[in-house]
């Protein structure tokens, strides 16, 4: 069974490399006569595979030049569908008819995409059973800001005895670079048990196709310090208030910080499902249970703390955002 | 310091608010204040119903903007009202008579109001920011203009959210000679939508989570069904695009029944807003989309409507069972009831909640309120619009849509394919969809309407009479894209929300094509002030004078225009939450 849980973590470590996993999949996708064949509702009787030429220009061609017609089926059918994302092409369109008028002497109106909204979405807050031991964990994520550029909040910590064991806090400024994703720049402050660590963050935080919420960061810090971490989430609907959400961590560290008790090379990884009930949109108790597992140098140290380096968690908590 | 004006003296103050409690009471039609007995108060001539607007005719009109409680849920709550009322007095003007409207803002906050499709100087159109500067607190702002068209409008704020929380009313200005349209009774049905929230935290909800509202979800449950009945390869390929865009097939509403309740002349469903006819009478319904942001399905089971007079210009009539219209629309019916009650069904278009009236002989009597139709997907005709150069060819997601009556093959895009030319500010974070192959075809009437049964008016099925009024073809065309991100909650033109956008310059006199086209799965009514907006078939006929042309998702649609209204308008989309997210523009006309 462990096994299988690396795999499905490597697979999305994997996809997650793949830049254009983030800069909008679709882009890229091929959309091959197979899947053609089994789109929804497509009459292929009626399809004119001229019209494929359409696709071509999609793809920054010139659909001007192509004939209808030119494009075989299997060959227009492998042509990109590029209905998100991509670059314009180099003849796209200007939007600016102003012909040099501006707004005039009344200034003008002001609508929301200028406005600041803010928010504070308390991911989980929950109680955890573990060998015996319960502690408390907190994951945040709150932000001030526009639209497409905002601070972005991220604490993320363990609270065991009444002692702060683990945290994590960022602050980033977050930039909405394609569709779905943003980009997120910034600084994280280790505290807990242990020196503390100051690093710099870069990381993707957004949706990836088929609705995975996903949020990967690096970190580097002095002495060569390096860290990669990722989160992976998925909501899947029982009703309109049930939701069943699997969810991944894993922790990299590039090398060894024995203060902190962790080794180089993966050394944390979490699988967890939670099933939450939406009292209202804003307000979900939940209850869930996760598989945790230490690795490598991490693991050896835990282990000579006298710590179990594996186990599964029992969990209960709340969810609510404003 | 608040400045007093002489109007300040006559109107009520806040101590006049009025509570109207229950949901069977519903609107915030106070009791006639003295300041309207100022003006040349007339009653309607046979419009005898609860819950109708006072009706002011003349002249010389004063309005007043004004805090009233409200109650519409069980929980009172303070609206923004002109003249204490929702909805605002119907103002009956004639045409050819200049009109005088004092504008007095009683709020804390600016005001405004803007006349709905009426042709007017561009300072008098009552747009914060771009015609003038608003309406401060405590001031009276005077409009005047000369009134050169006939026929059913409305007015309504265009400040923040005021038109949600109440501002909006009736608009009727006779012909100065005679009306073609023959009826022995007249009522204005407006509808609208109303939220016990604060609209701002509304917007806020969705800026968060822009699914708030929507709770006809797609499900595990739905899934496991579709897998039982059409197999599991067919029920994953149904789901395949929608996934992989990460777009939601029941995004039919942003915001539903959950908040709203929807309204039929200021009345909830349960106040049953009734207007009362004589067997064997003609009766001309003015139904007004009010909705911020909903679009209504309108009928009345048991009688046959038939269209007349579409956005303040008559029609040539065409009968139907049903029709949408989203907000800023008007569509004038004709019905002759038998001696028995009628429901008014206008459920919302989401299918989560409807408002509803009757239509009786004798006060009291009510018909049969039909069952909300169930919600359908978005199909990929709203996602792609044609995949092919025929125009529609036909999509099963189209339901077995009745063909027979439908010329599906397009005409624009017949051989002739469109040269689609998206701006190169649709490729950001702002664009969740590009439409390369949009539909051109006008005789869909819809998602949720097609193929229900019933004879459910279509944009081919309107024809204005007499004809555009310029004869000349366009000399140049403007395209313009509605564009948004659902996910980020983001409503843009070409990409660009306003505060990122350039004004657009019509020369003055020009006679321009402008192509519309929706790279989004919403339907959007897109409202050019000061100008009519003359809509073309896809092979390029006129058909249809509009002031408000909703546009389907995939689909692209042109009008002409005339540009012979000097000075700065505004366009936009009137679903008010796009509109406030940056679905705007700047027009000016030099």
């Amino acid at each position: 069974m462990m096994n299988n849980r690396i795999m499905l973590f490597a697979i999305t470590v994997l996809a997650l490399s793949l830049p254009s996993v983030w800069a909008q999949k679709p882009a890229n996708q091929v959309l091959t006569a197979s899947e053609k064949e089994s789109m929804p509702g497509m009459d292929h009787s009626k399809m004119n595979h001229g019209a494929r030429s359409d696709s071509a220009q999609k793809s920054g061609q010139d659909s001007q030049n192509m004939k209808k017609g030119d494009a075989t089926e299997s060959g227009s059918m492998s042509k990109p569908m590029s209905m998100q994302g991509g670059a314009a092409p180099a003849d796209a369109r200007s939007p600016d008819y102003s012909d040099g008028y501006d707004f005039g002497a009344i200034a003008r109106p002001v609508f929301a995409d200028e406005h600041n909204f803010a928010s504070l979405l308390v991911e989980r807050l929950e109680y955890v059973s573990s060998n015996g031991n319960t502690s408390t964990t907190y994951d945040l994520q709150a932000w001030f800001g526009r639209d497409y550029d905002r601070a972005v909040l991220k604490a993320e910590g363990e609270i065991e005895s009444g002692k702060l064991q683990d945290a994590s806090t960022e602050l980033l400024w977050g930039h909405a670079v394609a569709t779905y994703w943003d980009t997120q720049l910034g600084v994280r402050y280790d505290s807990g048990e242990g020196p503390n660590r100051t690093w710099l963050a870069f990381g993707v935080q957004g949706l990836a196709p088929y609705w995975f919420e996903v949020d990967a960061t690096a970190y580097i810090s002095e002495n060569g310090r390096s860290a990669l971490s990722l989160e992976a989430e998925y909501e899947l609907l029982l009703t309109q208030k049930l939701i069943l959400q699997p969810r991944i961590e894993m922790d990299w560290y590039g090398k060894d910080d024995i203060g902190r008790g962790l080794g180089s090379g993966l050394s944390a990884a979490a699988i967890g499902i939670r099933l939450r009930y939406e009292i209202r949109r804003e307000i979900a108790p939940y209850v869930g249970v996760e598989w945790a597992r230490l690795y490598g140098g991490t693991k050896v140290l835990a282990q000579a703390a006298g710590t179990d380096p594996s186990g599964t968690r029992f969990i209960a908590g709340l969810r609510f955002w404003f | 310091m608040k400045r007093i004006t002489q109007h300040s003296l006559i109107v009520p103050n806040h101590s006049r608010r009025r509570f109207i409690q229950g949901l069977a009471v519903g609107g915030a039609a106070l009791g006639l204040s003295p300041f309207l007995k100022s003006v040349w108060a007339r009653e309607a001539t046979a419009s005898t119903a609860t819950g109708m607007a006072a009706v002011l005719s003349g002249t010389e009109f004063d309005l007043v903007v004004a805090e009233t409680m409200v109650n519409y849920t069980g929980t009172p709550r303070i609206a923004t009202t002109i003249n204490g009322s929702i909805p605002a007095p119907i103002l009956r003007w004639r045409e050819g008579d200049t009109v005088t409207l004092r504008v007095t803002n009683r709020l804390t906050v600016s005001t405004s109001i803007h006349w709905h499709g009426i042709l007017l100087p561009y300072q008098m159109d009552g747009v914060p920011g771009v015609s003038f500067e608003g309406i401060a607190p405590g001031e009276t702002f005077t409009y005047r203009f000369k009134v050169q068209q006939s026929g059913t409008y409305w007015y309504h704020s265009h400040t923040a959210f005021q038109e949600q929380t109440g501002m909006y009313g009736a608009i009727i200005i006779d012909p100065a000679e005679g009306n073609r349209i023959r009826a022995d009774r007249d009522y204005v049905v407006q509808l609208s939508d109303w939220t016990d929230e604060d609209p701002m935290d509304v917007l806020a909800k969705l800026k968060k989570m822009s699914d708030y509202y929507n709770f006809n979800q797609v499900t595990a449950g739905d899934f496991f069904r579709d897998v039982a009945d059409k197999g599991w390869g067919a029920a994953m390929a149904k789901r395949r695009m929608w996934n992989q865009m990460r777009m939601s097939p029941t995004d039919l509403a942003d915001i539903s029944a959950y908040t709203y309740t929807f309204l039929m002349n200021g009345t909830a469903p349960a106040g049953n807003w009734t207007g009362l006819f004589k067997p064997g009478e003609r009766i001309r319904l003015r139904f007004i989309s009010s909705g911020t942001q909903s679009f209504f399905d309108v009928r009345i089971p048991g009688l046959k409507m038939t269209v007349v007079h579409i956005d303040g210009v008559d029609v040539e009539p065409v009968t139907v069972d049903e029709f949408r219209f989203g907000p800023g629309e008007t569509y004038d019916v004709i019905v002759e009831p038998k001696d028995q009650p009628y429901t008014i069904f206008a459920q919302a278009m989401d299918r989560t909640g409807y408002a509803r009236g009757t239509l009786a002989p004798r006060a009291g009597m009510k018909a049969e309120v039909p069952a909300l139709d169930k919600p359908e997907w978005l199909t990929m005709t709203d996602m792609m619009g044609t995949m092919s150069h025929g125009g529609m060819a036909g999509m099963q997601g189209m339901g077995g849509m009745d063909h027979s009556g439908h010329d599906m093959s397009g005409g624009k895009g017949m051989g002739n394919p469109v040269h689609v030319r998206h701006a190169r500010t649709e490729y950001g974070p702002s664009v969740d969809m590009r439409v390369d192959t949009p539909r051109t075809n006008l005789d869909d009437p819809g998602i949720g309407l097609r193929n229900n049964g019933r004879r459910v008016l279509t944009y081919a099925d309107l024809h204005t009479i007499g004809g555009p009024l310029d004869e000349r073809g366009a000399e140049r065309e403007i395209e313009l894209h509605l564009t948004g991100n659902m996910e980020r909650y983001t409503w843009s033109l070409d990409g660009l929300e306003f505060g990122k956008s350039t004004p657009v310059h019509f020369r003055y006199g020009e006679r321009l094509r402008v192509i519309l086209h929706n790279d989004t799965m919403m339907t959007h009514p897109m409202h050019l002030h000061g100008m009519w907006s003359e809509q073309e078939s896809p092979d390029g006929q006129f058909l249809a004078r509009r002031h408000t042309i909703s546009v389907q998702p995939a689909q692209r649609v042109s009008f002409l225009v005339t540009a012979d209204a000097l000075g700065r308008w505004a366009w936009h989309c009137h679903l008010l939450y796009h509109m406030d997210s940056g679905m705007f523009r700047e027009v000016v006309v030099a």
